[in-house]
């Protein structure tokens, strides 16, 4: 399982296994999505499988998160998202009903984004060999010209902008799949970013790095940018935008923030002459209005991400290993 | 945010660092005995912030570092029999034993489930009464009283597929053991508040007298640790050696009676082994007689364990204070989280594991404390 919690143990597999055996230059870049030569255009190509469990939960669904989950990593490469595809994976004996509403919710989504679903394929698995529905969803968009986004092009003094609060997805997961309440209900903040980086893109189109944050939190997101890039990231703890539910059910399960999954925000290395039009623009967007920036980029600690403690010391913020692990006590 | 932000605030710890850095003329070695206590200071970078003479040292209270190797084998065995839902709290899964964890255990086909609370388990034997459904009691006096409720309810309830694997341990008898050790470097601890919340006061002003040895009653959070520390070094100072409550808003001199009453219906005191450490007279539980149909390791007779710990790993002198993290030569190198050879790495309260995740990179603080905030 921790092969599949977005830390550590999942970059490994894809480096040292699928990366070398499928290997080619397109694929080596290992960003959100690739970023293919196509007659005098830019294409990006993204795909992504969902298996969260439940398939419902507070604010959204697996037929959201597929939708968006594609349409964000396109996003990430400053791509405008056009075409989709669906492969969804049903489980002998899941009810209809319940893959009807699933896919109402992947329809919804798509139009909100502003994607076409254009082909898609169903294959249904033995009973007990699935868990309900898996989905699948390739996607592809266009990259405007003069638009460079990669993981690599984070510099010494690039400000990292968040456009919005952490932690919400993976503590609105874990309400519903643990059974646990912590006073208030948690939604999950998915939603497609299309705009948001269009819209960040058209303030400053010399954005160096966009990302978002899902599966093994900030802290693999920016330790993944901060190896790609060579590049050391300071941290401020007390800029990091964590709501109270996140840090009571993070403080009640001895989680970290940092770590817990999002949906729907991203982070951005922007220059640093250029952070502030970025932080307005951002801001001017409903799914931005949150934004702040978190911390810059520094010669120091290449490769590695240190955060400033509320008191004014320092530690290391690692890569996670595999899934987080609630404490005993 | 009310009991989280309050006791993290930086203009207060600026006062408190400042009120050490004056009262401290000499060197002094003080012990936080629990492992969340280790873990909020390395988070927090208290150390960084102390007065040089301020040395911690990290104890022994991190129940997934201390449970036994023996105990951890038991546990993948009955884990890997195919009639057993084997359940058990997330940072357990990760704990190597001698050749493998529950991790692979479950990965292999074994039923380990993840819970976070023991009545979860009790729950999944209600529903599953074809299966046996064991879960793993281990911790200190603060996991101690809902493992105990948990025996207790099944036994009402009549409830005979569940049973538990104990490996409990008690504090004060670690303290008493750490300071009749030869080579012991400690002058103050800063006990850990929740197993005082359960267990009281009660026990330790025998302890301070006998080994003339400040005991400050220590809450969690930043603030909570540093008025443990100040108070410690306030008594050191002063050579004065007596039991304070720097904790009050949890803890009461006489502990949570119904607790204590439930332990003492469904345990009773025992010499435990304490891995890393060895044997501790009377500093472990085990189900009484009246429960002992609910004992694991009396259900399943697994026995014949053979284990293997490494050769090159010190956890047991990290434990003891004898060690910081970083003076072993495997730290870093042969033993990480990805790779642990000791539980203390592999624990996150363990003090190998918030050496290597906070401090692997020793960044000079930029600023005094004097100037935080």
């Amino acid at each position: 399982m921790g092969h599949g919690g977005g830390g550590t143990l999942s970059a490994e597999l894809v480096e040292h296994l699928f990366a070398p055996a499928f290997g080619n230059d397109v694929l080596a870049e290992l960003g959100d999505s690739a970023r293919l030569p196509a007659s005098g255009e830019r294409l990006a190509f993204s795909t992504d499988s969902f298996v969260v469990r439940p398939l419902f939960f507070p604010g959204g669904s697996i037929g959201d998160l597929a939708v968006n989950g594609t349409v964000n990593d396109l996003a990430m490469s400053g791509a405008r998202p056009l075409f989709l595809s669906c492969g969804f994976i049903l489980e002998e004996g899941v009810e209809l009903a319940v893959v009807g509403k699933v896919a109402e919710a992947f329809g919804a989504a798509a139009r909100r984004a502003g994607v076409s679903v254009v082909t898609g394929d169903t294959k249904v698995v033995e009973a007990g060999h699935g868990d309900g529905v898996f989905i699948n969803t390739a996607g592809i968009g266009r990259i405007p010209d003069g638009v460079d986004i990669h993981p690599r092009r984070a510099r010494p003094g690039d400000v990292v902008l968040v456009s919005g609060a952490i932690g919400v997805h993976g503590v609105a997961i874990m309400s519903v799949r643990e059974g646990l309440e912590f006073g208030v209900e948690t939604e999950s903040d998915t939603a497609p970013l299309g705009d948001l980086v269009a819209d960040l893109l058209a303030a400053c189109p010399d954005v160096h790095v966009l990302r978002d944050p899902t599966r093994g939190g900030l802290a693999a997101t920016l330790n993944e940018i901060a190896s790609a890039s060579g590049v050391g990231v300071a941290l401020e703890e007390h800029a990091l935008p964590v709501p109270d539910t996140v840090a009571n059910a993070c403080a009640f399960l001895g989680l970290d923030p940092l770590y817990v999954a999002n949906e729907g925000k991203l982070v951005a290395f922007v220059p640093p002459d250029r952070a502030d039009v970025c932080l307005a623009a951002l801001r001017a967007h409903p799914l931005g209005k949150e934004a702040v920036a978190i911390g810059h980029c520094v010669p120091d600690h290449p490769g590695m991400v240190v955060s400033a403690t509320g008191l004014g010391g320092t530690r290391v913020v690692d890569m996670p290993l595999g899934e987080q692990l609630p404490r005993i006590c | 945010m009310k009991y989280l932000d309050e006791f993290n605030d930086p203009v207060l710890a600026r006062h408190l660092f400042d009120d050490i850095r004056a009262l401290t003329t000499q060197p002094w070695s003080l012990m936080e005995v629990c492992g969340g206590q280790t873990h909020s200071i390395i988070r927090h970078g208290i150390d960084q912030l102390l007065p040089e003479e301020i040395q911690l040292i990290h104890g022994p209270g991190c129940p997934v570092c201390v449970t036994p190797l023996e105990i951890i084998d038991k546990a993948l065995e009955i884990a890997s029999r195919p009639e057993v839902v084997f359940c058990s709290f997330g940072d357990m899964l990760r704990v190597p034993g001698s050749g493998r964890d529950l991790f692979q255990v479950k990965s292999e086909g074994g039923d380990v489930r993840v819970v976070y609370s023991p009545l979860d388990a009790l729950r999944i034997a209600q529903d599953n009464p074809d299966r046996q459904v064991v879960f793993f009691g281990i911790g200190f006096e603060t996991t101690a009283p809902p493992n105990a409720m948990t025996v207790y309810q099944a036994k009402k309830l009549g409830i005979t597929n569940f049973s538990l694997l104990v490996s409990h341990v008690r504090v004060p008898p670690a303290i008493d053991a750490i300071m009749n050790s030869p080579d012991c470097r400690v002058q103050a601890f800063l006990a850990a508040g929740h197993v005082c919340t359960v267990m009281g006061t009660a026990e330790y002003p025998e302890l301070a007298e006998r080994h003339k040895v400040p005991i400050v009653v220590t809450g969690f959070e930043p603030l909570d640790i540093l008025e443990g520390i100040r108070r410690a070094v306030r008594q050191l100072e002063a050579g004065r050696h007596v039991v304070e409550n720097a904790y009050p808003r949890a803890v009461q001199p006489g502990g949570s009676p119904a607790a204590k009453a439930m332990l003492a219906d469904v345990f009773e005191v025992t010499d435990r082994s304490w891995r890393g450490i060895g044997m501790i007279p009377r500093s472990g539980w085990r189900l009484s007689s009246r429960y002992r149909d609910y004992d694991a390791e009396h259900r399943f007779s697994v026995s014949g364990i053979d284990t293997q710990e490494s050769t090159v790993c010190r956890s047991g002198e990290v434990l003891q204070g004898l060690i910081k993290p970083h003076e072993c030569a495997a730290f870093g190198k042969q033993c990480t989280p990805r790779n642990p050879l000791g539980a203390t790495m592999v624990s996150s309260e363990g003090a190998c594991a918030a050496y290597y995740l906070y401090r692997r990179l020793q960044v000079p603080s930029t600023q005094e404390a004097s100037s935080v905030g």
